[in-house]
């Protein structure tokens, strides 16, 4: 039996504590992208009681995704978007999730982030990276920005980290392992950058700025 | 000197996108910033280096 909704929260303030579980509970994150990286990251946002999630792709579930994607396989073919809000409201049920099907670009994005406290940047392609980042940062003043780049390969865990490169940007991972160069995407490795993201995210909202 | 990356470099008087011209920087992807500030990347080819300025510039790889 799913429990009710006064029991969930009080079992995520019995963790985190009311003051922490208000500033989760509060905030809106946008998680543009969600491959391997995004969807680790809105599960684990989602689990730790971050009020909304808005998730924003524009593909389909295939089989290729299925080694590191938190989706299961009777999802093939369905949108990431209606996949991944399936998922984490059976695994969160309280938390409020917007869906926006569609191919952020520089014309759109301003838009359909415009209400998020916190930006994950969890693209696949190095020049929609880019793209976001530059755009987030010149155009939404008020918004905090996580982006990942480097976390393809085989390559030890601990050269995934987190840098802080403005006030605003934050950036997760080994930032040289460029997919193309390697074996492609490990579940394993690609979850270490994604947790890494979503621990940025959670400590911003705990007003712990430092990494 | 200008630190770019960590790496003092004899570049001040020249632009951002001077700079850039020198290297191997695809500057459709990376990001700049400077002093602590993202620069606009509409500001590239205007920001002009100064002594003691530092830049790190973020240059994303592929994969997520």
């Amino acid at each position: 039996m799913i429990p009710s909704e006064n029991e969930w929260m009080d079992a995520l303030i019995a963790r985190h504590g009311p003051e922490l579980h208000k500033r989760f509970s509060s905030a809106t994150v946008a998680v543009c992208g969600l491959g391997g990286l995004g969807s680790n990251i809105a599960i684990a946002l989602a689990r730790a009681g971050v009020g909304k999630l808005l998730l924003i792709d524009f593909d389909h579930v295939d089989i290729t995704n299925l080694h590191r994607q938190q989706y299961k396989a009777d999802q093939i073919g369905r949108c990431k978007t209606d996949a991944l809000a399936e998922n984490i409201l059976e695994i969160a049920p309280y938390t409020k999730v917007e869906t926006v099907m569609a191919r952020i670009t520089e014309d759109n994005f301003a838009d359909i982030l415009k209400d998020a406290d916190i930006v994950c940047e969890a693209f696949d392609n190095a020049e929609s990276k880019a793209l976001l980042v530059n755009g987030v940062l010149e155009q939404l003043p008020g918004c905090y920005l996580v982006a990942a780049s480097g976390m393809a390969g085989m390559d030890a865990s601990n050269t995934i980290k987190t840098r802080k490169i403005t006030k605003r940007f934050y950036l997760c991972g080994d930032e040289v392992s460029d997919v193309s160069d390697t074996i492609g995407l490990v579940a394993s490795r690609v979850m270490l950058c994604a947790a890494h993201q979503a621990h940025a995210v959670l400590r911003i909202l705990a007003g712990e700025y430092d990494v | 000197m200008v630190k770019v990356n960590g790496m003092e470099l004899d570049i001040a008087g020249k632009t951002i996108a001077e700079y850039l011209a020198t290297t191997d920087f695809d500057p459709k992807r990376i990001a700049v910033e400077r002093n602590g500030d993202i620069v606009f990347k509409s500001k590239y080819a205007v920001t002009v280096l100064k002594d003691g300025d530092s830049l790190e510039i973020v240059s994303f790889v592929g994969g997520g």
